[in-house]
Parts: C-alpha cells; sequence; structure tokens
C-alpha cells in the first residue's frame, strides 16, 4: 500500500485523462474539476485506451467501442457481460498528484 | 335539441365542451371566442416567445374538430349581453342568438395597474396569441425590454425576449420573484439564476409613470429612479372576467360564483374556467380548468353528481435552464408545521418542504424540480410519510427510469394539467391501439399542458407500446432535451460559445460522448470558428489530429490536393515511414497515402518531418477532392479536373462539416473519379460543368442528384460551395450530405441556394470565406499544442513509492 508521487496536476487538462506508467502499471488518470480519478488504462473490452475517451460526468467512454467504464468503481456498465477494471485512490499535495498502489478498497 | 351556447373559446371552454361531448349528443352548440383563432394551449405562449415552438405547434383542436362535432364557431365575436330571463347573448357584431343552457367560459382578463403612460405604444400585455404576435414583431436583438411583473408570466416573458437578443429587465414590486409561489430564500435562488441568463431584476420597485414621447422611451420609479427602455410587458398578473356574470345578474365576487356541482344562481347558466369563484378561491391554472370541466359536463348533461371540491395549487415556471416548481400551501404559522430544507448555494439548489403531522403540506424547489412527480402525489395522496422521513428530500436512486414508471400505481396522475392517471394512460395504450407520443395526446389528453410529463408519457409508451416510435423530431440524447435545430437556434440567439455552457443552462450539465462532439461541431460552424473550443468535448481524433486504430496507435494521412504529388513529397513519405518504423504503408482509396500505426507522442515530430498539411483523414470535415487526369494529359479530356479539383479542395479545406465530405472532379462523362457517388462531384463536360451532391458509394450506394448545370469553371466552383455551406448550416450532426438530400429534397435545396435571392446565396458564401478564414492546418499545433501533455506521454515522478 504505497503513495506514487505521480506528476503536476496541470498535466492533465479538465475532464480529460492521462495515461501514466506507476510501478508496473500504466494507469488512466482524470481530471473531474473536483477530484480526480484513477483507473487501470485499458479497456476490459478489447484493451482501448481509456485515458482518451470522452469523460462523461464519472463514466468514461472507450474510443474504440464506446464501452462506459465508471472511473470510481471500475466497472463497465450496460453491458451484458460484467466486467471490471483496477480503481486507484489518489490525493493532491502541493499541487502534486499521488496516486496509492497496489489499490486498496476504501472501506472494504 | 337543446341550445348551449359557450362564450369562451380558450382552454377551459373547450376542454369542457369535449367532456360534454363524451356523453350522448343532446346539445345544438354554438361557440363564441373574442380571439380569432382556434382553441389553442395558452400555457405554451411563452414557448413560442421563446422561439420553441411555433405558433401553429400550439393548437389543441383544429378547425375541423369543430365541424365533425357539428359545432358553429363564432370566432372574432365578443359577447356584449346576457340576457338571463329571455335566454339569449348578443354579440358585438349586434347578432342575438337564443340559448336552453349558457356556459360562461370568458377566462381572466390582465390586470393592467393604474399607472401614467401605459397608453403609448410599445406597451404590450401577454395575455393572447395576437398579443404575442405583436411582441414579437416589436422585439429585434438589442431592443430595450422592460418587463413589469416577477411572477410565472413575468419571468417567462422576460427570458423569451432576452432569447429573441433584447436587454431585459424584469421589475417587480415585491422583495422575492414569484412571490405568489415562494419564499423569500427560494425567490433569492431563483433571482440569480435568472441573472446569471442575463436577465436584469429589479425587486421592491413601484411603477411611477411610463414616459416617452407617443411611443416609449422609459419608466419611472416610484423612488424617482428611472430606466430608459424601448419596450414594455405587463405582467402583473389577471382578472377574472365576471362582466357578463354580472350583466346576467348572477351572484359575482371576485369570479362568478358557482358551487359543487359546478352551478351558478342561475339555473340555466353555468360557468368554467378561471372567471369562476369555488369556495372562496379563483383558479389561475390550467389543472383546476379541466377538473371543473368535467364535474360542470356531468351537471350540464343531467348526470348531475360529481362534485368539484377544489384543486390542489401547483405551478411550474416554463424557462429552460431554470427548474422551479411550487404546491400546496407553505405557510408555516399553523400549528404542528415542521418545515425540511436543503440549499446547496454552489448548484443553486434549493428544496424546502412544509409538513403538517407528518404529511405534505407544501413544497418549494428551486434548481432542481426532478421530483416534482413525487411531491405532488404525496399532496395528492395525504399520504403519512413517517416512514420515509430519512429520504424526503432525496429519494433511493431508481437504478433506471423505466423501473420507476413501472413501480407507478395505476391510479398516479402522470399530466397534472389534464388530470390523466397512469391507469388512463396505459389503456389507451392497449385498448386503442396508441403507438406514438401524438396519439397519446389525442386520445388522452396527457401532455396537452404544459408539457412537463411529456418524458413520462415516453417513458410508459417505451414501455407498454408494443411499436413505440419515437417521435420524427427527436432530442440528440438524453442529455439535452432539444432537437439538433432548435439547438442551433439556441445557440445563435443566446450567444453560446462553448461546450459546457450549454450543457450547463440547456442540458444536464454533464454531457455525453454523443451530445459533446455535436455541440462542438455547432459552435465552431455558427461562429464560424470563433467559438470557444474544448477538447475534452472533442472524439479522441479530433484532440490529437490522426485516426485511432484498435491497438491504440494512430494513422497519418497527409493532404495531397486533386491526389497530386511530387517526388518529394514522396521521398519524405518513405523516409518518415522507416524512420518511424511505420507498420504499414498503403494507398487509400482516396488517392492519398496512409502511414498505420504510429504512436501518439510520435505525431507531431511525424508531421514536422513530412511538412504537408493534414489530410483530415480522421474527422469530421472535408477529406478530399478526388480527380482524374483532365484536359492536361488525357486525350478524351474535356475539362481541366485536376487544376479545378485542387481549386476545390484549397477553398474548402480543414473546414469541418457535420459528417465526412468526400469530393470529385471529372473532366469529362467518363466520370472516371467516380463523381456521382460522391458528396459533390463535378462533372466537366464540353462547354460546360455538372454540379452533383449527395452521392455515396459506402454504406449506402445512391446516385447523386443533379444540382445545376453551369457554363464555367467559376460558376460550379461556386454552387459547390454554395450547397458545402447549406449543408454545414442545416444538416444535423452525423447526418451524410446523401442523407440530408434525401430528408430535405433536392428541389428544396435548389430554392434555398443557387436559386436562392442573392442575398441569401451571398450570405451563404460570406459565412464560408468566414469560417475559411479561421481554418487552419490542425497539424501546426505541433508547434504549440493546446495543452502542454496533448501529445506528450507523462512519466510518473518516481516509479517507486515515497
Amino acid at each position: 500500500m504505497n503513495w506514487y508521487r505521480v506528476t503536476n496536476v496541470q498535466n492533465i487538462p479538465l475532464r480529460e485523462g492521462r495515461s501514466v506508467r506507476v510501478g508496473d502499471r500504466e494507469i488512466a488518470i482524470f481530471n473531474l474539476g473536483s477530484r480526480f480519478l484513477a483507473v487501470d488504462s485499458r479497456c476490459p473490452h478489447q484493451g482501448g485506451p481509456l485515458a482518451d475517451g470522452i469523460v462523461v460526468g464519472e463514466t468514461v467512454v472507450c474510443p474504440l467501442h464506446a464501452w462506459k467504464v465508471c472511473l470510481r468503481s471500475g466497472s463497465v456498465r450496460s453491458h451484458s457481460e460484467p466486467a471490471c477494471i483496477e480503481s486507484y485512490p489518489t490525493r493532491v499535495e502541493d499541487g502534486v498528484l499521488l496516486v496509492q498502489y497496489p489499490a486498496v478498497s476504501a472501506v472494504a | 335539441m337543446e341550445k348551449l351556447v359557450v362564450v369562451g373559446n380558450g382552454m377551459a371552454g373547450i376542454a369542457c365542451v369535449e367532456e360534454i361531448l363524451k356523453y350522448s349528443p343532446r346539445f345544438d352548440i354554438t361557440v363564441f371566442g373574442d380571439e380569432t383563432h382556434v382553441n389553442y394551449n395558452r400555457i405554451l405562449l411563452s414557448s413560442v416567445l421563446a422561439g420553441e415552438k411555433a405558433q401553429e405547434e400550439i393548437t389543441l383542436n383544429p378547425l375541423d374538430w369543430y365541424r365533425e362535432h357539428g359545432i358553429r364557431l363564432r370566432l372574432g365575436v365578443r359577447v356584449v349581453d346576457v340576457d338571463a330571463e329571455q335566454r339569449t347573448v348578443t354579440g358585438d357584431d349586434g347578432h342575438v342568438t337564443d340559448w336552453d343552457k349558457l356556459l360562461l367560459a370568458t377566462g381572466s382578463n390582465p390586470f393592467i395597474p393604474p399607472v401614467p403612460g401605459l397608453d403609448k405604444k410599445g406597451v404590450f400585455v401577454f395575455r393572447t396569441l395576437d398579443d404575442t404576435r405583436s411582441i414579437l414583431e416589436a422585439a429585434a436583438p438589442g431592443t430595450k425590454a422592460a418587463v413589469i411583473g416577477g411572477g410565472l408570466l413575468g419571468l417567462e416573458a422576460a427570458r423569451g425576449l432576452q432569447v429573441r437578443g433584447c436587454e431585459v429587465s424584469v421589475i417587480h414590486l415585491m422583495d422575492t420573484l414569484m412571490n405568489m409561489q415562494l419564499d423569500a430564500t427560494g425567490g433569492s435562488y431563483l433571482k440569480q439564476r435568472i441573472e446569471e441568463l442575463g436577465v436584469r431584476v429589479l425587486l421592491g420597485k413601484g411603477t411611477q409613470a411610463i414616459h416617452g414621447n407617443g411611443h416609449v422611451e422609459g419608466i419611472e420609479f416610484q423612488d424617482g429612479e428611472t430606466l430608459a427602455c424601448d419596450m414594455v410587458i405587463v405582467a402583473c398578473g389577471i382578472r377574472p372576467n365576471v362582466e357578463l356574470g354580472r350583466k346576467a345578474g348572477l351572484e359575482v365576487n371576485r369570479g362568478i360564483v358557482v358551487n359543487d356541482f359546478m352551478e351558478t344562481s342561475h339555473p340555466g347558466i353555468f360557468a368554467v374556467g378561471e372567471c369562476v369563484e369555488h369556495k372562496g378561491t379563483v383558479y389561475g391554472l390550467v389543472a383546476p380548468l379541466i377538473e371543473q370541466g368535467k364535474v360542470l359536463a356531468a351537471t350540464i348533461t343531467g348526470n348531475r353528481g360529481l362534485t368539484y371540491k377544489g384543486s390542489l395549487l401547483a405551478s411550474k415556471l416554463k424557462i429552460m435552464g431554470v427548474s422551479v416548481f411550487s404546491a400546496g400551501s407553505l405557510d408555516e404559522s399553523r400549528p404542528a408545521t415542521e418545515v425540511v430544507r436543503y440549499e446547496d448555494p454552489a448548484l443553486g439548489i434549493y428544496k424546502k418542504l412544509v409538513l403538517r403531522e407528518n404529511r405534505l403540506a407544501g413544497v418549494v424547489l428551486v434548481g432542481d424540480a426532478s421530483d416534482d412527480h413525487r411531491y405532488m402525489s404525496w399532496l395528492r395522496s395525504a399520504a403519512d410519510l413517517t416512514s420515509q422521513r430519512k429520504s424526503l428530500l432525496f429519494p433511493a436512486p431508481a437504478a433506471d427510469q423505466g423501473i420507476d414508471v413501472a413501480q407507478m400505481p395505476d391510479s398516479e396522475v402522470v399530466c397534472g394539467c389534464m388530470g390523466v392517471t397512469k391507469g388512463a394512460i396505459i389503456s389507451a395504450i392497449h385498448d386503442q391501439g396508441v403507438n406514438t407520443l401524438s396519439q397519446l395526446k389525442e386520445c388522452t389528453r396527457a401532455s396537452t399542458g404544459c408539457g412537463s410529463c411529456t418524458r413520462l408519457c415516453e417513458q410508459l409508451l417505451q414501455a407498454v407500446a408494443p411499436e413505440f416510435e419515437e417521435e420524427r423530431k427527436k432530442s440528440i440524447c438524453a442529455c439535452l432535451p432539444f432537437t439538433q435545430e432548435n439547438l442551433r437556434e439556441i445557440v445563435r440567439s443566446q450567444q453560446l460559445k462553448s461546450v459546457q455552457e450549454v450543457l450547463d443552462i440547456y442540458g444536464n450539465g454533464i454531457g455525453c460522448e454523443i451530445c459533446k462532439p455535436a455541440l462542438s461541431y455547432m459552435l465552431d460552424m455558427i461562429w464560424c470558428g470563433g467559438h470557444e473550443e474544448d477538447r475534452s468535448a472533442r472524439f479522441i481524433n479530433d484532440r490529437v489530429h490522426a485516426n485511432i486504430q484498435r491497438d491504440g496507435s494512430f494513422s497519418v494521412i497527409p493532404q495531397m490536393p486533386g491526389g497530386v504529388t511530387t517526388p518529394a513529397e514522396l521521398r519524405r513519405i518513405a523516409d518518415v515511414a522507416e524512420k518511424y518504423q511505420v507498420r504499414m504503408v498503403k494507398v487509400t482509396g482516396s488517392q492519398r497515402i496512409d502511414l498505420l500505426g504510429v504512436k501518439k507522442e510520435d505525431l507531431p515530430r511525424i508531421w514536422a518531418d513530412l511538412g504537408m498539411p493534414s489530410g483530415m483523414a480522421y474527422t469530421k470535415g472535408v477529406r478530399m477532392v478526388k480527380t482524374c487526369v483532365g484536359s492536361e494529359f488525357c486525350r478524351f479530356g474535356t475539362q481541366d479536373s485536376t487544376a479545378t479539383g485542387i481549386e476545390l479542395e484549397r477553398r474548402l479545406q480543414h473546414l469541418h462539416t457535420p459528417h465526412k465530405v468526400k469530393m470529385a472532379v471529372v473532366g469529362c462523362p467518363r466520370n472516371c473519379a467516380e463523381a456521382t457517388v460522391k458528396d459533390i462531384g463535378l462533372i466537366g463536360q464540353e462547354g460546360s460543368w455538372q454540379v452533383v451532391v449527395g452521392g455515396a458509394a459506402g454504406k449506402s450506394v445512391r446516385k447523386a442528384d443533379l444540382l445545376i448545370t453551369v457554363e464555367t469553371r467559376a460558376q460550379a466552383l461556386e454552387a459547390a460551395e454554395v450547397f458545402f455551406q447549406f449543408y454545414r448550416e442545416q444538416a444535423n450532426y452525423l447526418e451524410r450530405s446523401y442523407d440530408f438530400v434525401e430528408r430535405v429534397g433536392i428541389e428544396k435545396i435548389r430554392k434555398e441556394t443557387i436559386y436562392a435571392p442573392e442575398p441569401v446565396r451571398r450570405a451563404l458564401l460570406d459565412r464560408l470565406s468566414k469560417s475559411r478564414a479561421h481554418a487552419r492546418d490542425p497539424w501546426l499545433e505541433r508547434e504549440n499544442p493546446v495543452h502542454p501533455t496533448q501529445f506528450v506521454q507523462i512519466e510518473a515522478m518516481e516509479g517507486t513509492p515515497s
């Protein structure tokens, strides 16, 4: 359970995502204005780059086939086969974004 | 047959006649209306003023309806006298009509405060369709308009005028807007929202006089201040129109007094609507009128038994982007009253419930009125809320809205205005085969009042009707309840320049992957490139100007105007392909070269090394102009197709369009570059050019329609440009030219483009020039990225924990 210093918050534009390699994982981080949310960078469907998707509320829409992934839970919405990717806690310290990894579910 | 005369051709009178007709026919009916229109939906006049509805859209009963039911309609005749003994009415045309039963549905008149100067030109009331028309004629962009009265009607009028581009001030005598429906806190939230929309609000202002030499020039207030204006709308409330009741000798207080059976003090005379007073209350809303009409119909047809028990008062402000709902009694002074309140100043949300003995007595919602249905049903049923105390203000969210509808009991009222229950809607769907919203309106009258239940009705149709088809005029998505045509109008009139602004004011504030790119296109097109670009609202292709591939890499296609290239360009392409280890080099179907499998972070350097502009092969925009060899080389060529194609491509390059636009120019009718299956094609022949549009050879195959045949190359290029700009402005986002041409029809397109009056054609070309002046090669963002990490792969500061 470690916090990684990732990048300056200004590097992730409002309502967009960016992917970053943290430890041995590639994580997509999204700027929702009031907070940052982080999930695994690849869509559980066919591995589309989620950081390139359009943000819709707390969901990102995969640019390849429009699967909708919840940025809080990592779960995929509105598809028959249940699928889920990891989500990661984030916090901001002195303008730097930190991601916790390996992830812990907040209140297990 | 008994003669029934109805005085008043408005919503109350005609709704009552509709109810009377449900009983076996027993009357010879004559309806008098002093307006010259058939019965229309008065509640929607504010929507007409705001341009959300066309005048003809608000008709409730067309002339045919009167004809079918054998109703004699006397339009434009004001009844000026009633003789209750002789049982006659007299019109202002002098004509006397006999009756056996008389129904007074005379409604209300606008209240005009005693202020000097209200007779000047430029002063209007806002009550009828004709008033609305006059206001629309006088309101031009920049007109300074003052609305006296900050109630429902005044605010709706103000918003309507502001949408038309007027500078609007609302002047209210009290310190709280909508003080009849809101408390002070609710009023201040509303004031803030109205001001955010750009309407000035002046509170606690009494009007002293209207000044101006013949025409309005300004208002003087009681505190001595003044306000310059070109136009004044008086919206100070309404007064029941009881004059005929008095002349007939009926008992009249504020309204014509009726009992629970809707009978007046005269056995042959009945009254319904805003002109009546029942148990001391006069109603100015549509729902009570409908309830009264049902009771009156029973009484007047000899089926006396139903009684009117008074109505629950509920009102909803109909201004897009401003939610206000108020119902019941807000009196907090009575014993055993509790108040539950929630407010969030940042979100502009205020909710207040007044409870009495654990039952809902009144409710105010500002900023978020999505729960109004729940509160109305609590008010109607007077349900004991003890078990729901924890979720009074925040219901557990329904997983999806379909469930919500299914859980609603059959007795619950869906359309509050017309009093239509869920059960009535379901049985109309099952028993009468209703499949569309308009059929539902026809059969049940649901959703023909204020229209706020439309969504619920659609959900019911969706859940129950086997072949429910969404109405043809579809809204763009659930985030924005508008058609694209409406949205274009809204964006123009409201001067909205950013996607988020449109979503905040007119939508759900969030948007989705469907509406955000559509709005991005719309703003760019309307403001000719002068909008606020928001890349988060764009698909990834338009964020990095390359086409995303299945593995997340990108493809790069440089521009090659007319498909003509040079040895130097080919060499650079070959060098780039090797240097960046491009996985595949492919000649496309559009006479260009595609480099596939490129990493995002390599894009700027590849573009720089290529030194060629973007071919826009990843976007909804101008793709390319395919050409044949033409008269320069081809032994059959009659026109210089290559040079013409290059010229066409240069004129339209880097412009965005509703969907991709592929073009072709050929130099003879052999058509080697397939111009007849392109969005725009120029076909050269001996001494002339044909311009064809709306062709397709992809998902659909369609031969293009001939737009025009012209003599010169310049004329052909101009015809193509005029059509191109018309398509940009009128097509819906993601509508290919071939669908657009089919939808609109080539004849209409000709009339509005090449055969349009010179100023119209000129304006289309001017707007195209303006867009062209803003259009630039997107690949130049390699020098000036819109964001420092637009193309950059971010490296974590530390790969190991801190």
